[in-house]
């Protein structure tokens, strides 16, 4: 069959948006919870040295599903971006808004332009000083904005685990039951729930008590203990 | 926005290409009038009156490295700022002591800063001290230009290292040499006055506290015979910045706990003003 001369521009785009969409869907799940003392996020990310989840600035994190090598990309430009608003400027200068916003551009025109687009989704969450000033933003592959509340859960089966994460979270959880309910959320994300390992987590916090750097990666003993399940309550102890 | 962008809009290919882990590099190539070397001044000799730092000490004792300095800028024979602060943390395990013209030296520390935690979030892992003693040296040799128009930088460096568990030290020329002092060093204008009291009073088995009194003793030694550093301001309680670093990290000593080492330092002198005798042999 001879190729077409010529293809619709909707055609084209919507080619270019299914194809982001299913590669992000083929990957596995992020989840963002906002807690009383902060922002969790956490990743099913077997991997010790690729990391879904990283520091872009003193209270900016930065979380991503899809393609790897994309993006690392997009993660590295953040970094660089922050440095250098904050080296220009002054640290304080230096916003999740600011961010989202240049992400959106550089995502957009690279939808657009490029033969391929990016398979990426990423979320650009800043802690505030008090729990109302969170930010969490969520970047689609064509480099629209979303101002998330609450959490936000992005690829695999992103709406099924949305939907269980939504029935169970609250505002100003614990960290330890905030921890839980993203776990589980991301357990069920298909036919039947699934069991998920501590090993097999990638999870880290922006903590808004700590002094300048809020990011904060949770691991080994700590992660361990916070999964544990809860001692029943008093009360309910087993008789004596 | 973002000078230097494409008319597109998105970031430029110099903040999406992988490979170099230094902010210095990334702004030579991005944005380079914001590196202190970089700007083209007429030739000639520099300007005279711009605000001069002046003397730096560190001591090394087990565990760590006490870095202190004076808060005296001078401009020829006027006292630009009386409470200018020259020791400031690298990052949480080092910290850099800055002696030459004050402007660029801040500049240049805050570049190291940010160059350092820029590394950290890159690629996930801590610079070596060596390593960042390297880059340091070459910030400096990135300053030479500026350095031969009388805008000189010489920093002191030092931090906690992991791998001996002990504190190391280097200091540094005009051209970006870097050289491993042990013990104890200093620099600036009245770091001659403060090598002989360091000669003197420091042994090899110090602990935190006394590693503090030995660097009090040295800035005031520094400070008797050197007019561009300054002692401690007792009227206006400004004392010298103190910084010790250890296995715990950078933590600047408070004012009040400085300002009793001053004045049991300053009261001793009352009686002996030269300083504690040492044994002839």
């Amino acid at each position: 069959m001879t190729m077409p001369f010529y293809v619709s521009p909707e055609q084209l785009m919507k080619d270019r948006a299914d194809y982001a969409r299913k590669g992000i869907a083929r990957g596995r799940s992020v989840v963002v919870v906002q807690y009383s003392d902060g922002i969790l996020f956490v990743a099913e990310n077997p991997s010790r040295a690729l990391h879904k989840i990283s520091e872009i600035y003193d209270r900016i994190a930065f979380a991503a599903v899809g393609k790897y090598n994309e993006f690392e990309n997009l993660r590295i430009a953040g970094v660089r971006l922050a440095d250098l608003r904050g080296y220009a400027y002054d640290r304080r200068d230096v916003t999740g808004r600011g961010l989202a916003n240049a992400y959106a551009q550089t995502l957009g025109t690279i939808f657009t332009q490029e033969p391929k687009p990016y398979e990426v989704e990423i979320i650009v969450a800043e802690v505030g000083e008090e729990a109302g000033t969170d930010q969490v933003y969520r970047l689609t592959y064509d480099g629209s904005v979303a101002d998330e509340h609450g959490f936000a859960v992005m690829g695999g089966s992103a709406e099924q685990i949305s939907r269980h994460v939504g029935e169970h979270v609250r505002e100003g959880m614990p960290l330890h039951a905030a921890l839980r309910v993203a776990v589980d959320g991301l357990a069920h994300d298909g036919p039947t729930t699934r069991e998920i390992t501590a090993d097999a987590l990638e999870v880290a916090v922006l903590e808004r008590g700590r002094p300048r750097r809020a990011f904060r990666r949770v691991q080994g003993r700590e992660l361990d203990r916070l999964l544990a399940p809860a001692p029943p309550p008093p009360g309910q102890a087993a008789p004596t | 926005m973002i000078p230097g962008t494409p008319s597109d809009g998105r970031l430029p290919a110099t903040f999406m290409t992988p490979g170099s882990s230094s902010f210095t590099d990334f702004l030579g190539a991005q944005a380079p009038d914001l590196l202190p070397g970089r700007r083209v001044l007429p030739g000639g000799t520099g300007p005279a009156d711009v605000p001069h730092g002046t003397t730096i000490v560190a001591t090394a004792f087990t565990g760590g490295v006490v870095m202190a300095g004076d808060r005296r800028a001078t401009m020829g024979n006027i006292i630009a700022q009386r409470d200018i602060e020259k020791v400031f943390p690298a990052d949480e395990f080092s910290c850099v002591g800055i002696a030459g013209a004050a402007g660029v030296a801040v500049e240049l520390v805050r570049l190291f800063q940010v160059e350092l935690e820029h590394y950290e979030k890159i690629e996930g892992t801590v610079l070596s001290l060596d390593g960042k003693a390297n880059r340091l040296a070459a910030m400096i040799r990135g300053n030479l230009g500026l350095a031969l128009q009388g805008l000189a930088v010489v920093p002191l460096f030092a931090g906690h290292d992991e791998g001996t568990g002990g504190g190391r030290i280097f200091s540094y020329d005009i051209t970006g040499g870097r050289y491993e002092e042990h013990s104890f060093h200093s620099v600036g204008s009245g770091s001659l006055f403060a090598r002989g009291s360091l000669k003197k009073l420091y042994r090899g088995d110090l602990a935190a506290e006394d590693a503090v009194t030995v660097c009090v003793q040295a800035l005031y030694d520094a400070a008797d015979d050197d007019s561009a550093t300054g002692g401690p301001d007792l009227s206006r309680r400004i004392w010298p910045v103190v910084a010790v670093v250890d296995e715990k990290g950078y933590r600047r000593l408070a004012d009040a706990d400085v300002g009793a080492v001053v004045e049991s330092v300053v009261s001793a002198r009352r009686t002996s003003p030269d300083g504690p005798q040492a044994p002839l042999l």
